[in-house]
């Protein structure tokens, strides 16, 4: 398919741009003028509407079908948000608009931050971060400050984190300034609690951990794990990535975690637009609230809202305003057309989750032979050491069946892993077609390999050429190189 | 009641707990110890139908003073630009509104190859050799710029110009200390940066970031600035108007090493501040240490051209605690938007736009000092859209006054920089018209002073 540019013709143009009569034409001092133009493409609208309705035939969405990203959490995106979201009061609103002209927008983030503080347990939100690595980052910064604020910011710089770990938080790490220490995984899936205790000490500030894991495994000695952190002067953070297996169930304030960041993008539905917009709020215990970013978010006895700057403590900000609010308002909609029943969502992808890991375990390779949560990790070294086929072999394949892949080969302590979270929003139907193609192309495997190896065979593009793309990087059109572009 | 977003009957639960091999959904949750349970409901208020929330939520947004509600001069870094009908057209695709981060490239060549277009519409804009596919605003990016600095250049110091958007300068002191930086601000003179100031403090620094238009709406003598900066061997860094770039020239021609800024002017809707998307580039040597996602060209099995993600071992989920940078998800879809808006633009276009707010602007400045009897803080200097004028009593005041006729006025400098309590920030984008200027001459005729 052309490139948008490979469709422009010098001449054509899609806006109309109004032009005041009778206003003197301005100009900017010759020095700071633009010299040449931006080659930015020049098409009628028609041909703009078609070229990106194209492309999106070239994608893949919740809405096309099942999206078993694992960690992503790629459940159904309610359209009722999109319309409200669009809500002139809410799309039109200027950010530095006089408190008393945002009252909606202001009561819309106090109340979201009332139903995060009850679903993960904790005292205090702030909704500034971005995502949930910014969330991370965040929490990171507040752990210094908590410890700065006594003294003990030089002393304790190692920050621990499991080997089942998402990469944000190690880079996290690094970018807090911190030391990271790696800790192990146990033979049930659990952190390696001898492990543990042996690096825990007055140098330790935190201890970042997602649970259910990564592994989709709910971490059985949560209540030591408190001890030891706890016990050595510590804090806990809690990666929320996936909140989604234990909302109304288990809570991470009551696992003892003193500092959260939720991913409303995946929990709580905001759509991720193919890489984003995400929102990473941040739950903290009341005696870390001083340090959170500027400004909060603040409900008046007089039952007004007003944004509180006056946080002499505050680690400052990490965001512009308040946050991403569009977001805001689609996973607060989200939230209260669930209420208490946000328990039942998670109840439901737990048991999808079980009933897919159920019918496939005996196909692939389970590393861990327990119930999952939300998710569960196979690994397809079963394939490999009797076929050849690997994890991206399957992922390919599954394309060609209809399916997003799941995420491959993480977490990293999983050789060819295939990480699988179904979500709660889909049908029995829909599962068992998914485990079927999944055990299909487990016989497919033995019978012939190659139909994996070559997969997809019915994408708009085969299987392309990564390792091509990192060695001679092209990051842009190459407007001046005047080539026939291949295959278009 | 089961809920209308879960769809399993009685009957399916059956199947798959006997399936599964338990009796209930409640044995599921057996590895959770007792003392970690919840063990009540969740005190939250009962769940809302669509109709009831649409209700709720139509309430909530009618107390808010839009844009729509209130004629508004408000900009400061966020700005009321018109949004054409085609971009919600695209964003509303469901294949590119509900896809997830393009990991397998073979399901998603349609956000990659529209990244791989923004990216180009980026560097096209900036003058550029390279664009990552979005960051978080134009504050993050920023920060981002600073990291980039460090490990480029192995420097301690960020130099930031005092007329930069003071939460950009806020949040790069925020991440700082993390990323063992110190930040020195370089005061201005008359609305713009000094070149000989700037030259002094950039001795040693790792990176100089100056604002083009600056947060006054000055224009800076952006060439100079990025010499003083690469004399002494710091990148020079632009944060730039997206929609200054059809006027103003791009910061790759006057030798900065990374331009950067907020996107939101160009395809996205202010939103109250979010979600909108940030841009950074940067000259090709430091495609290596650019954050987050880039996009690539590459061919398939058949020689097909196709795009991946590409330069992944930057990134976190490979490189972990050594990364370039800790950001995964980042702004796609406002980023997509972006592109949408700039190619209905198109060249002329986004030309056209930026006349049309400088002429409207010049006009805006004429008018308020005639009708309103303001006076121009920075007289002497050449702005685009925005600016600033002196009221003669507390903005704060004038800004309650105006908004009690109909009219935001602008943003109180004085939130920000001492000795400006007087000082209204006046923005004028293309959407306002010489009458609405009139009306906030008249009105202000009536408040200021």
């Amino acid at each position: 398919m052309k490139l948008i540019y490979e469709k422009s013709q010098t001449g054509r143009r899609a806006s109309a741009i109004p032009r005041p009569e009778g206003l003197p034409p301005a100009e900017v001092p010759e020095e700071l003028r633009r010299a040449e133009a931006p080659r930015l493409p020049e098409v009628p609208e028609f041909e703009l509407v078609r070229h990106f309705t194209e492309l999106s035939t070239r994608n893949y969405g919740i809405d096309t079908g099942f999206y078993p990203l694992g960690s992503c959490t790629m459940k159904y995106n309610p359209r009722i948000n999109e319309r409200l979201v669009g809500l002139p009061g809410f799309a039109q609103l200027h950010p530095h608009q006089e408190e008393d002209g945002a009252q909606g927008a202001l009561e819309l983030e106090w109340r979201l931050q009332e139903i995060l503080q009850e679903v993960t347990g904790l005292d205090a939100i702030s909704l500034q971060p971005a995502a949930g690595s910014q969330g991370e980052l965040t929490g990171l910064m507040l752990v210094r400050a908590h410890f700065a604020d006594r003294g003990e910011d030089e002393q304790r710089r190692k920050v621990v984190i499991p080997d089942t770990a998402h990469g944000t938080n190690p880079a996290s790490v690094t970018m807090a300034g911190y030391e990271l220490t790696d800790v192990k995984t146990d033979a049930r899936g659990n952190i390696d609690v001898e492990d543990l205790r042996a690096k825990v000490d007055e140098h330790t500030a935190a201890l970042m951990l997602t649970n259910p894991s990564t592994l989709g495994l709910f971490d059985e000695n949560i209540e030591e794990i408190e001890r030891i952190f706890h016990g050595a002067g510590a804090l806990m953070y809690y990666d929320g990535a996936n909140l989604n297996a234990v909302c109304g169930i288990s809570r991470p304030g009551d696992m003892g975690f003193d500092i959260v960041h939720i991913n409303l993008h995946k929990t709580f539905s905001q759509p991720h637009g193919g890489g984003g917009p995400g929102g990473g709020p941040i739950a903290v215990r009341k005696m870390l609230e001083p340090f959170l970013p500027v400004p909060a978010v603040v409900r008046r006895d007089d039952g007004t809202f007003e944004l509180d700057y006056e946080r002499p403590k505050s680690i400052g900000k990490v965001r512009g305003f308040t946050g991403p609010f569009g977001v805001f308002v689609r996973s607060y909609a989200y939230m209260r057309m669930y209420g208490p029943g946000l328990r039942e969502m998670s109840e439901t992808a737990v048991l999808n989750a079980n009933y897919v890991l159920a019918r496939l375990k005996d196909a692939y390779d389970l590393p861990f032979a327990r119930l999952c949560m939300h998710e569960f990790v196979l690994s397809a070294r079963n394939l490999k050491r009797d076929h050849g086929a690997t994890a991206t072999d399957v992922a390919k394949r599954l394309m060609d069946y209809g399916f997003h892949p799941p995420t491959v080969y993480f977490p990293l302590i999983v050789p060819e892993a295939l990480m699988i979270e179904p979500t709660e929003t889909e049908t029995k139907e829909t599962l068992d077609a998914f485990c079927d193609a999944m055990l299909a192309i487990a016989r497919e495997a033995a019978e012939d390999v190659t139909v994996l190896k070559e997969a997809p065979h019915h994408r708009p593009v085969r299987r392309l050429d990564e390792v091509r793309a990192a060695k001679n990087p092209v990051v842009k059109y190459g407007f001046d190189d005047a080539k026939t572009p291949q295959g278009v | 009641m089961t809920h209308p977003f879960i769809a399993l009957t009685e009957t399916d639960r059956e199947e798959m707990l006997r399936t599964i091999g338990v009796s209930s959904v409640e044995e599921l949750f057996r590895d959770l110890p007792a003392g970690v349970r919840l063990g009540r409901e969740l005190d939250l208020e009962p769940a809302l139908s669509e109709q009831e929330l649409s209700a709720h939520l139509g309430e909530l947004a009618a107390c808010n003073v839009d844009t729509t509600r209130e004629l508004s001069f408000l900009g400061a870094g966020i700005y009321d630009h018109y949004v054409p009908a085609v971009v919600d057209t695209v964003l509303q695709r469901g294949e590119f509104l509900t896809a997830y981060t393009p990991y397998q490239p073979e399901m998603s060549q349609g956000v990659l190859q529209s990244i791989f277009e923004y990216q180009t519409a980026i560097c096209e804009l900036t003058g550029m050799d390279v664009s990552n596919a979005s960051g978080y605003d134009g504050e993050t990016v920023t920060a981002d710029a600073c990291y980039i600095a460090k490990h480029a250049t192995g420097r301690r110091k960020i130099v930031v110009t005092e007329a930069t958007n003071p939460q950009v300068r806020q949040v790069v002191k925020t991440y700082a200390p993390g990323f063992g930086l110190e930040v020195v601000e370089v005061p201005h003179r008359d609305g713009t940066t000094d070149v000989d100031a700037l030259a002094a403090a950039s001795k040693d620094a790792a990176a100089v970031i100056f604002q083009q238009p600056n947060f006054f709406g000055c224009l800076e003598p952006a060439p100079d600035l990025a010499a003083a900066a690469n004399d002494a061997d710091a990148l020079p860094i632009a944060h730039v108007d997206p929609l200054s770039l059809g006027v103003l020239e791009a910061p790759g021609r006057y030798g900065c090493a990374i331009a950067l800024g907020e996107g939101q002017a160009a395809g996205n809707v202010m939103a109250y501040g979010g979600p909108h998307y940030g841009f950074l580039a940067a000259r090709q040597d430091f495609i290596r240490r650019m954050p987050g996602r880039i996009v690539g060209e590459t061919v398939d099995t058949e020689g097909k051209r196709g795009y991946v993600l590409t330069l992944q071992t930057r990134e976190q989920h490979i490189r972990r605690e050594k990364a370039t940078s800790n950001i995964t998800t980042n702004q796609t879809l406002l980023a997509l938007g972006g592109l949408v808006y700039l190619t209905w633009l198109g060249p002329q276009g986004l030309r056209e736009v930026g006349e049309t707010c400088l002429a409207l602007a010049e006009h805006a400045k004429r008018r308020l000092v005639e009708r309103a009897g303001v006076e121009l803080v920075f007289s002497e200097r050449a702005t685009f859209k925005e600016f600033a004028v002196r009221v003669g009593r507390n903005a704060r005041e004038v800004i309650r006054d105006a908004r009690a006729r109909g009219v935001h006025p602008g943003y109180a400098l004085g939130r920000d920089y001492q000795g400006m309590d007087d000082v209204l920030l006046v923005a004028v984008t293309e959407k306002r018209t010489p009458e609405e200027i009139d009306r906030l001459a008249d009105v202000l005729a009536e408040v200021a002073r």
